[in-house]
């Protein structure tokens, strides 16, 4: 049963640009998730962090290394296989506005995945708007277009998009840093509602800038500096007794 | 100071709205026209009066008539019949022709992109009427083969629009999340891709009416198209045209036909690139 749920041995990715030299964004980087477990991913802006959720969902091709899966290497899947994945995998993107497709509504969105997983027309609709609920907006947000709606309520519909499919990992990209605080606390009690009602069937990788937010809301931390894991491990563990310079320098940084 | 840039972005804007009405209604006029044409014409256009032939234009015969005696005005309006459609026909094809190659390459890229575009480099190094002169020469007249040498010369240039708008959206949110929902390679191009880039395309094909007209007259006037009998405004135009001095209503008639065509779908297609242009629009 303790199968990791995630394992990401030597990820790497090289950015090749024309013109100049080679970039090293995520620099052999492994770590593993647990069922249920919820892992912070922090670092400064443009340590590489969405470079690396990117990789593990297959929206970027790794130069090195691979992503294990519940067990399945799906490091060279493509096609159905990868659509297959997509189930039990999901991501909350950075941008909320800017991951909908301004031309479809919200439900449209939501339900993409559920009508990609051959659920009828009705029976999307009715979950659709049960996941809106769920997430903290009315039914009738199914039916707006992407500008017509706030950042938070975007914010909000992109993790009951995310939701929709059930699955058992879900990678939130900084879900909470476009949103002012006050909203931010509602984000984060939807998730951890969702954390107490799925137990050992949600595993969060929670993507963040905040290290404060992460104590409170994480089992573990990697602190990520120029695309390398410097440090890992519990949160209070890594705040009280931070080993590594960038880290401390991180942690002085804010408190 | 700001009162005065919205007054003068809302007058814009209506004149942009008022202009694409005008020129809207004009161009649904020519297309009732070469619609309904042969319920439009005064007289036969076909029907040869040897005795009434090169009568200069009169109240009877508004464009006058020509060598064997047809009313002009008559042959003008039947030629709409082929020249508009043929135009909007060309216009159609080498539209969904090239977005879809433009679309395919920006999608698959790789090895099959480079080559596509390799060869639509070389269709854009030449330059295009002679080429297409060239094409139809080789095929041999006919209106066809015209619109089919057209086609061969006009398609690159929407392959590169559909081809950059394609890779672009590639790179969007949105699209990396309808992935992320599992949906394969002909959901996410008519779904989200194609919706999001008929804007810029539907401009350039409607700017381009204008002058796709202008190239199938043209090859029809230098025997390559359309062939007389038929009316058609380039081939009406190239016959008359050692009458030039003598009777020059023959061959002025057809041209004042193209040249009004032109100017309308030229500023319709302004029109809408203004009017699509959130710029020029004031949101
Ligand atoms: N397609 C690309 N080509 C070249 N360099 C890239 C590309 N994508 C990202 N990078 C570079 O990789 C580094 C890491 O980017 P990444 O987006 O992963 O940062 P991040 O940690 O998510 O930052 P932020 O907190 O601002 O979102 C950056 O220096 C960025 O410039
Ligand atoms: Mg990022």
């Amino acid at each position: 049963m303790d199968q990791a749920i995630l394992k990401v041995d030597n990820l790497t990715k090289v950015f090749s640009r024309k013109g100049k030299p080679d970039f090293t964004a995520v620099d052999h980087i492994s770590f593993t998730m647990h069922p249920g477990e919820c892992v912070g991913l922090i670092g400064e802006s443009g340590s590489g962090k969405t470079t690396v959720v990117n990789m593990i969902t297959r929206l970027l091709d790794p130069t090195e290394g691979s992503i294990i899966l519940g067990g399945e290497d799906i490091t060279r899947f493509s096609g159905r296989e990868l659509r297959k994945v997509y189930a039990r995998m999901q991501m909350v993107f950075q941008t909320p506005t800017d991951s909908f497709d301004p031309r479809c509504t919200l439900g449209d969105g939501i339900g993409e995945s559920l009508r990609n997983n051959g659920w009828s027309r009705k029976e999307t609709k009715d979950e659709v708007t049960r996941l809106l609920e769920m997430c903290g907006l009315s039914a009738d947000f199914a039916s707006r277009y992407p500008h017509q709606v706030s950042g938070g309520q975007c914010q909000r519909a992109a993790i009951a998009r995310a939701l929709a499919i059930k699955p058992r990992l879900l990678i939130c990209d900084e879900a909470t840093s476009s949103l002012d605080v006050t909203i931010q606390k509602e984000i984060i009690a939807l998730l951890n509602k969702l954390r107490w009602e799925k137990g050992s069937d949600l595993s969060i990788l929670f993507i963040c800038h905040d290290i404060a937010l992460v104590q409170q809301f994480c089992n573990r931390v990697l602190v990520l500096y120029k695309g390398k894991i410097v440090e890992q491990g519990e949160p209070d563990e890594v705040i009280r007794n931070p080993q590594d310079p960038y880290t401390r320098h991180l942690i002085d940084s804010i408190l | 100071m700001s009162e005065p840039t919205i007054r003068i972005q809302k007058i814009k804007k209506d004149t942009v709205k008022t202009r694409l009405i005008i020129f809207g209604i004009l161009a649904l006029i020519l297309l009732f026209c070469s619609v309904f044409c042969e319920h439009l014409t005064p007289y036969d256009p076909y029907l040869q009066d040897l005795k009434n032939a090169k009568a200069p234009p009169s109240p009877e015969h508004l464009f006058g008539t020509d060598r064997y005696g047809r009313d002009m005005l008559s042959r003008v309006i039947v030629g709409s019949k082929t020249s508009i459609f043929s135009t909007l026909l060309l216009v159609g094809i080498v539209t969904v022709l090239g977005t879809m190659v433009g679309v395919f390459c920006g999608w698959h890229g790789k090895w099959i992109d480079t080559v596509l575009m390799r060869i639509s480099d070389m269709f854009l190094a030449f330059p295009g009427l002679v080429f297409a002169m060239a094409v139809a020469g080789v095929l041999g007249g006919g209106l066809q083969n015209a619109i089919i040498a057209l086609v061969a010369i006009s398609w690159p240039k929407y392959a590169r629009i559909a081809r950059s708008q394609t890779l672009a959206q590639k790179e969007t949110p949105y699209l990396k999340a309808a992935r992320l929902s599992g949906s394969g390679t002909w959901k996410i191009i008519f779904k989200h891709i194609l919706p999001n880039i008929v804007g810029p395309i539907f401009v350039t094909s409607m700017l381009d009416i204008g002058t796709m007209m202008m190239e199938l007259a043209g090859l029809s006037f230098l025997g390559l198209g359309a062939k007389p009998p038929t009316a058609e405004w380039g081939s009406m135009m190239s016959d008359a045209r050692s009458l030039l001095s003598s009777v020059p209503w023959v061959t002025l008639a057809p041209g004042f036909a193209i040249f009004v065509s032109v100017m309308i779908f030229n500023l319709l297609g302004d029109t809408i690139r203004d009017y699509a242009d959130p710029k020029s629009r004031g949101r």
